[in-house]
């Protein structure tokens, strides 16, 4: 009961961490999982509470396999509430992650250029009213292919 | 290797007081039926969204005559999506300001997306397809991808940055067309410090909607955009200096 809860946490804290949404029950949600987690336990690590009962205990779940990569969850918990969630293991550095984060990163050009030596197809700015338009650099673009 | 560069067929229209340009290659290059869909496509948008035409469905809702039941499902989407990017930025993006309706932030890109999908169905054939600086690209040749400018926000004639898509979308938002458009729904303030934000993701929507939501909060546009998943781009602040987001860790 426990290990599913924990594992639940855990996917739900790897969906919000994969879509990066801050819904409305993203907060409150793992609060109610909370409730029926123990307070204390030997597996998955717990750090002892030191003193009564406003100590803050940290549990680290089990580590879950997404189709990104391996994903593992901390979280604290106080008075039977979530105050914390650290993820501590996260899809890094492999293949899967590349997968996810395969957007070309713009790469910055030194000099100045002119439409035609930059080899480009398309010119992305701010947007251009048609009023703009015959000024950028896209209808030079364009002259250039329909000519 | 190819030799020759492959020809570009390239089309221009005028629709939602914007260029709408097509660069299309390969097999069916020349079909220009795929492109005239995207243009209804685009209009039948414009008569649903525009805010300049106030028998829209968008300008009639705006004003209480129609409710949201009475709207055709577009309008249910595009509001859906408003209402996520508005809690997503932490309400610095938003449709509804000073109890006016506009969600034109929302719409451009998913329209546009929209429209591309007689293009995504021409076998063999790229397409790049732009609404006014913001594209969405296919390229089916790994070697041959589309080669995207970014506009230097503060001299137009001038490219800052390149990027290549395969099969994905490009959007810019800031100031230096239109002049001050997009503001801080917080603070109903022009965002300060930042002069663009480019957002490069797998969907136009999405890239459309997050370059506009990062610009809007100013200073944190960069760090904001850092923290959504699956994005790359590139942040130009107000003095000229540059953030690029996404860096792939090592």
């Amino acid at each position: 009961m426990r290990r599913i809860a924990l594992w639940f946490l855990a996917t739900l804290s790897t969906v919000v961490l994969l879509f990066g949404y801050r819904t409305s029950t993203s907060s409150t949600m793992p609060a109610q999982v909370a409730a029926a987690a123990p307070s204390t336990a030997a597996d998955p690590t717990t750090s002892a509470p030191s003193t009564g009962g406003t100590a803050t205990n940290t549990v680290t779940g089990t580590t879950a396999s997404t189709r990104w990569g391996p994903v593992q969850v901390q979280i604290s918990v106080a008075r039977g509430k979530v105050t914390a969630v650290n993820v501590v293991q996260y899809p890094n550095g492999n293949g899967k992650d590349q997968e996810i984060n395969s957007y070309a990163i713009p790469t910055l050009v030194q000099e100045t250029l002119s439409a035609q030596s930059a080899k480009i197809d398309m010119v992305s700015g701010a947007t251009v009213t048609s009023d703009g338009y015959l000024t950028s650099l896209q209808s030079a673009l364009d002259k250039a292919g329909i000519a | 290797m190819k030799l020759v560069e492959e020809r570009i067929v390239r089309h221009v229209e005028h629709v939602m007081g914007m260029p709408i340009s097509l660069a299309l290659r390969g097999r069916h290059a020349d079909d220009d039926a795929a492109w005239r869909y995207a243009l209804a496509e685009l209009r039948h948008v414009d008569a649903v969204f525009s805010t300049y035409r106030p028998d829209s469905v968008i300008s009639r809702l705006g004003r209480g005559e129609i409710t949201e039941a009475d709207c055709p499902p577009e309008v249910h989407e595009v509001l859906a999506l408003a209402r996520q990017t508005e809690r997503a930025s932490g309400g610095a993006f938003s449709a509804w300001r000073a109890g006016a309706l506009d969600p034109s932030g929302v719409v451009k890109g998913w329209a546009v997306e929209r429209s591309a999908a007689a293009l995504r169905s021409l076998e063999d054939t790229d397409f790049c397809l732009s609404a006014g600086g913001d594209m969405l690209g296919r390229a089916l040749d790994p070697d041959r991808p589309w080669r995207i400018g970014i506009e230097d926000p503060h001299d137009t004639r001038r490219v800052l940055a390149t990027l290549a898509v395969h099969d994905g979308a490009v959007a810019t938002s800031g100031a230096s067309r239109r002049g001050q458009h997009i503001v801080d729904a917080r603070t109903g303030l022009p965002p300060a410090g930042v002069a663009s934000v480019t957002v490069v993701t797998g969907s136009l929507t999405w890239a459309d909607i997050d370059a506009t939501a990062a610009y809007a909060q100013g200073p944190d546009a960069a760090t904001w955009l850092g923290h959504r998943v699956g994005r790359a781009g590139l942040v130009v602040w107000a003095d000229g200096s540059t953030t690029a987001v996404g860096a792939a860790a090592p």
